[in-house]
C-alpha cells in the first residue's frame, strides 16, 4: 500500500495514509432508491440552506435528489416583526447575484434590507480614514437580517419540494466514509445515521455545519484555527434623527473595530469587537452608558498623539499637492440615542481555516471550511461565494454525467476558494492585529498605509471589487 | 492459485503502464519476478487484459519514465506481498474474490493506471452528449439523453457507460473479457438508477448483431478501433447496429510519423520501457482510412477533432491537430440504403489466422508474434 502511495501521481498521497487510517470497513447492502441521495447538505443555517436552494434551482440537478439536514426547527416569518433583528449580514454585491439565482432574493426586498453606497473607516490613534464609495449610484452592500435571509430561503426551497428533502430537528450522529482504495463488494457511498437511528447514503457530503463542523472532524480534516481575544457585542441602536443613512461606519478602536451598519432611516446595527472583560460589561450596563459608551467610540480623540496627528497632517498635504482634485470628505457618523431593550448580544471571535475543503465525496462550504473576523463583513459573503463555485463545478460534473463525488472536480472547487478565501483570511488578520495596538511606530505606518491607500483609487477600486464578489 | 493471479495482474499494471499494450512481446517477456508462476497463468493473464486501453498509454510514456522506479519497487512489494498470502489462502474460490478485488480497484480508481481513461470522459461525454443534443429538438432536463439507447462496445470496467447512463440513456454495455464486465456490473450495481439504466453482456459485437439491428440511437467505440483485427467487419456491424439516423462515436489513434515516435521509437528503441520488435503501430488507424471505410458502409462522417493528453496535468485537450489521438463522429443516413461491402481501402496487416480461432473474431484474445 505505502506503495502504491508513493506511486501515485495524487499530491494529497501522503496524507491519503491518514485517510485510510479513518475508515472503517463494514459491508452495506446495496442501498435502495429511498435512502440513496446525490447530495446531502448537513447543516441548514444561511450558508447550508442556500446551497441546497442553489442545487435544487440549478438546470440540470432536475434528475437528482438532495437532502438537507437541519438540527433546529423550521423557521418561518409568518410576519415580518416591528422590531428589528439584532443579527444581520453584510450581503455583498456577488452574494446577492446569487440569491437572486434561486429567486430567493426577491423575496428579500419584498421584506426589508438595507443598502449602502459608502463605507467610511478610521482610525481612533490618527486621523487617517479610507472612504469606499461607488462613482455611479449602485449600492456597496445590503444590510439584512438573517431571518430575512433564512425565510427566503426556505420560501424557495419549499419551490423545488419535488427534489430538495428537508429534514429538520434531525441532526447526523455518525458518518461512515468510503474505503479509500474502492472494494468490490464495499458501498463506494458516505453512510450517515441520523440521531433517530435510521441511515441514509451519499455520493456527495456538503458539510455546511458551522465552525464546530462535525463532517469536518469525522472527516480527519487538520483546521487551522485560533480564538481571538476578543467578544463581539451586537445591538440595534435608535439614532438622534432621522438621516439618509446609507453609510456603513467603522472606527478601529486600540481594543477592536467598532461597526454601525444602516438599517433604516433612523436604525443602525452595531457590532462592536472588544475584549471579553468589556464585551461582557458592555452588554449587562444601564442602556444609557451603554449608548454614552457607543457614541464616545465613534467620537473620542483620547487615542490621539500629537506626533502621529502631525505626521498624518504631513502626508495629508503631501496627497492634496499631488492630487489637487481629491473630493471624498470625512463625513460624520450618526450619533446614537437609543439601543432596543434587549438587543444587545455578545459572542466569541476566532479564526480557522481548513486545510482542505474536499475529500472523496466530501466537501466543506462555509464556516466549516473559514472562520473569520467579522471586521470586513466577510463571513457569510465566503460562504455564498463557496456555494457559486462550488454549484458551478457540481452543475458542469453533472451535465457531463460525472460522479458527483469525484474529486477531479471537488479539488477544483477548492483550488478556487482557497486562493480567495486565504487571502481574505489573512488580511483580517493581519488588520485585527495592526489595529490592535497604539504602538507609535505601528500607528504611524497604518496612518501612513491608510491614507496612501484612500489616495490611490485604483487600488481601492481592486479592494471593493475582491470585497464585493 | 492465488499467488500467481495476483502477479499476473500487476504484471498487466506494469505493462500497461508503460504504454505498450503489446501482449506477443509480454508473454515472451513476463516481469522477471514472476516468470514461474506467470507461464501457468498467462490466460488469467490475458483475460485480465482489457484490449480498449493500451493506446493512450502510448501518450503516457512521459509519466511512465517519472514513475519507472516506483512501479518497480511496487512490484517487489507486491511479490513479497503476494508470497505472504499464497501461503495461507489456496481456496480456489477465495482466489476468485481477490482477483475480482484487485480488477475492481484498477477499474475505478480514478489515480490509478486508467486515470487517463478518467479524465477522457471530460472530452469524450461533452462530445457524445453535444452530437447527439444536435439530433433531436429537445431534451428533458436534468437527463438530456433519456430516451436514447447506446451500445458502447468495449466498455471495460464501464468507465463510459456510467456517465451516458447517468445522463438518462439507456445503455448497453458489450466487453469480451468476463472480468471486466463483473466489475462493472458489481460498480453500477450501488447506483440504484444505473442499475436500472445500464445492462452489460461479456459477448463480442457480432453476437449480437442479428437480435439488435437496428435499435440504437448510438454506437461508442472508445479506444476500440485499434485494437480489432478487422476493422472493416468490425465497423459494419456498428452500423448494422445503429439505427438509420443513428451516430457512430469513435475515439482512437492516429497512425502517424509522430505516433510512431512518441509511441514506439522512443519508448522501445531510446528509452528502453517497451521490448522491441513490437508491431501495433501497424493496427492504428489514421482519420483518412476509418473515413473512407465508414463513408464505403454508408456512414457520413461529421466530425474528426484531436484530442491530447497533458501527462502532467493529467487532463485532455480538443486540439486541431489529429496527429496522435482523435475522436470522430458518424452518421447513419436517414434513407436505407444496402451498402455493399467495399473492396478493403487498405489493410493494415495480413490476417492472424489464430485470431480467427478465438471465439470472438474481431478483438485480439491471442498474443500475436
Amino acid at each position: 500500500m505505502a506503495a502504491r502511495l508513493a506511486g501515485s501521481r495524487w499530491a494529497a498521497g501522503p496524507v491519503a495514509v491518514g485517510r485510510g487510517s479513518l475508515v472503517s470497513r463494514q459491508r452495506w447492502s446495496v442501498p435502495s432508491a429511498d435512502t440513496l441521495y446525490d447530495v446531502v447538505v448537513s447543516g441548514g443555517g444561511l450558508v447550508g440552506a442556500a446551497m441546497a436552494c442553489a442545487l435544487g434551482h440549478d438546470i440540470h440537478f432536475r434528475d437528482k435528489k438532495i437532502l438537507l439536514l437541519e438540527a433546529g426547527p423550521k423557521k418561518v416569518l409568518e410576519k415580518l416583526s416591528e422590531t428589528y433583528s439584532n443579527r444581520v449580514s453584510s450581503i455583498s454585491p456577488g452574494s446577492a447575484t446569487l440569491l437572486s439565482s434561486f429567486g430567493a432574493w426577491d423575496h428579500i426586498c419584498n421584506m426589508r434590507y438595507r443598502g449602502f453606497r459608502r463605507m467610511q473607516v478610521w482610525d481612533a490613534c490618527s486621523e487617517a480614514l479610507i472612504m469606499f464609495d461607488k462613482d455611479n449610484l449602485d449600492d456597496m452592500g445590503y444590510i439584512v437580517e438573517n431571518d430575512v435571509i433564512m425565510h427566503a430561503l426556505t420560501k424557495q426551497l419549499e419551490a423545488v419540494s419535488d427534489r430538495v428533502t428537508v429534514l429538520y430537528r434531525s441532526k447526523a450522529v455518525g458518518y461512515t466514509w468510503p474505503c479509500l482504495f474502492p472494494m468490490a463488494d464495499s458501498s463506494p457511498w458516505v453512510h450517515i445515521t441520523l440521531g433517530d437511528g435510521s441511515t441514509l447514503q451519499t455520493k456527495l457530503l456538503i458539510g455546511a455545519d458551522g465552525h464546530n463542523s462535525g463532517v469536518r472532524q469525522s472527516a480527519g480534516i487538520q483546521n487551522v484555527s485560533w480564538n481571538y481575544d476578543q467578544s463581539a457585542v451586537v445591538a440595534t441602536l435608535h439614532l438622534s434623527e432621522a438621516t439618509e443613512n446609507n453609510v456603513a461606519w467603522q472606527r478601529f478602536l486600540p481594543s477592536g473595530p467598532i461597526a454601525v451598519l444602516p438599517l433604516s432611516d433612523s436604525l443602525s446595527s452595531l457590532v462592536w469587537s472588544t475584549s471579553h472583560e468589556h464585551a461582557a460589561e458592555l452588554v449587562s450596563m444601564d442602556e444609557e452608558k451603554f449608548v454614552d459608551a457607543i457614541n464616545s467610540a465613534f467620537w473620542s480623540d483620547i487615542n490621539h498623539t500629537d506626533f502621529i496627528d502631525s505626521a498624518g497632517t504631513l502626508l495629508q498635504y503631501a496627497v492634496a499637492l499631488l492630487k489637487p482634485t481629491r473630493v471624498s470628505a470625512r463625513q460624520l457618523p450618526p450619533s446614537v440615542a437609543k439601543v432596543d431593550a434587549k438587543s444587545r448580544v455578545l459572542f466569541p471571535l476566532g479564526l480557522g481555516h481548513a486545510a482542505e475543503y474536499v475529500r472523496p465525496r466530501v466537501a466543506l462550504i462555509g464556516d466549516a471550511a473559514h472562520r473569520v473576523h467579522p471586521l470586513a463583513g466577510q463571513g457569510v459573503n465566503m460562504g455564498f461565494g463557496d456555494i457559486s463555485s462550488l454549484v458551478h463545478h457540481l452543475s458542469t460534473a453533472a451535465f457531463n454525467g460525472k460522479d458527483l463525488g469525484s474529486m477531479s472536480h471537488l479539488t477544483s472547487y477548492e483550488t478556487e476558494r482557497q486562493r480567495h478565501n486565504t487571502a481574505l483570511l489573512a488580511a483580517t488578520d493581519l488588520l485585527k492585529r495592526l489595529y490592535s495596538t497604539s504602538t507609535t511606530p505601528l500607528v504611524l505606518l497604518r496612518t501612513w498605509g491608510l491614507q496612501a491607500t484612500n489616495a490611490i483609487s485604483p487600488l481601492k477600486a481592486q479592494i471593493m471589487a475582491f470585497a464585493s464578489k | 492459485m492465488w499467488g500467481g493471479r495476483k502477479l499476473s495482474s500487476s504484471g498487466s499494471r506494469f505493462f500497461g503502464v508503460f504504454g505498450s499494450g503489446r501482449r506477443g512481446t509480454q508473454t515472451e517477456r513476463p516481469p522477471p519476478t514472476s516468470s514461474a508462476v506467470y507461464s501457468k497463468n498467462q490466460l488469467n493473464w490475458t483475460l485480465q487484459t482489457k484490449p480498449g486501453v493500451f493506446g493512450e498509454y502510448r501518450t503516457m510514456w512521459f509519466k511512465s519514465c517519472r514513475t519507472f522506479s516506483c512501479l518497480n519497487r511496487m512490484k517487489i512489494y507486491r511479490y513479497l506481498w503476494t508470497r505472504l498470502y499464497s501461503t495461507s489462502q489456496t481456496t480456489v474460490d477465495s482466489s476468485e474474490v481477490k482477483t475480482f478485488l484487485a480488477l475492481a480497484h484498477k477499474w475505478w480508481d480514478e489515480q490509478g493506471v486508467y486515470a487517463p481513461l478518467h479524465s477522457m470522459n471530460d472530452l469524450r461525454v461533452p462530445f457524445i452528449r453535444d452530437n447527439l443534443l444536435k439530433t433531436v429538438p429537445n431534451h428533458q432536463l436534468g437527463k438530456p439523453l433519456s430516451g436514447m439507447r447506446i451500445l458502447d462496445v468495449g466498455c471495460g470496467g464501464g468507465l463510459l457507460a456510467e456517465p451516458l447512463g447517468r445522463l438518462g440513456a439507456s445503455v448497453l454495455g458489450l466487453d469480451p473479457v468476463t472480468e471486466n464486465i463483473k466489475t462493472a456490473q458489481c460498480h453500477k450495481s450501488f447506483d440504484p438508477v444505473l442499475d436500472k439504466r445500464i445492462e452489460y453482456r461479456a459477448c463480442s459485437l457480432e453476437e449480437i448483431v442479428e437480435e439488435t439491428a437496428e435499435t440504437f440511437d448510438a454506437v461508442v467505440a472508445s479506444e476500440v478501433v485499434e485494437h480489432v483485427t478487422d476493422l472493416e467487419t468490425f465497423l459494419q456491424c456498428c452500423c448494422q447496429v445503429l439505427k438509420p439516423g443513428g451516430s457512430l462515436f469513435i475515439t482512437t489513434i492516429n497512425k502517424t510519423q509522430l505516433s510512431y515516435a512518441l509511441g514506439i521509437v522512443f519508448s522501445e528503441q531510446i528509452a528502453g520501457i517497451v521490448p522491441k520488435g513490437t508491431h501495433t503501430w501497424e493496427k492504428f488507424v489514421s482519420p483518412e482510412n476509418l473515413e473512407s471505410i465508414l463513408e464505403s458502409n454508408g456512414l457520413s462522417v461529421q466530425t474528426v477533432t484531436g484530442m491530447l493528453y497533458n501527462p502532467f496535468s493529467g487532463y485532455w485537450h480538443w486540439s486541431e491537430n489529429t496527429s496522435l489521438n482523435y475522436a470522430a463522429h458518424a452518421m447513419k443516413s436517414r434513407v436505407q440504403e444496402h451498402p455493399v461491402s467495399a473492396e478493403p481501402v487498405s489493410k493494415g496487416e495480413p490476417e492472424d489466422l489464430r485470431a480467427n480461432a478465438c471465439p470472438n473474431p474481431v478483438v485480439h484474445e491471442e498474443p500475436k508474434k
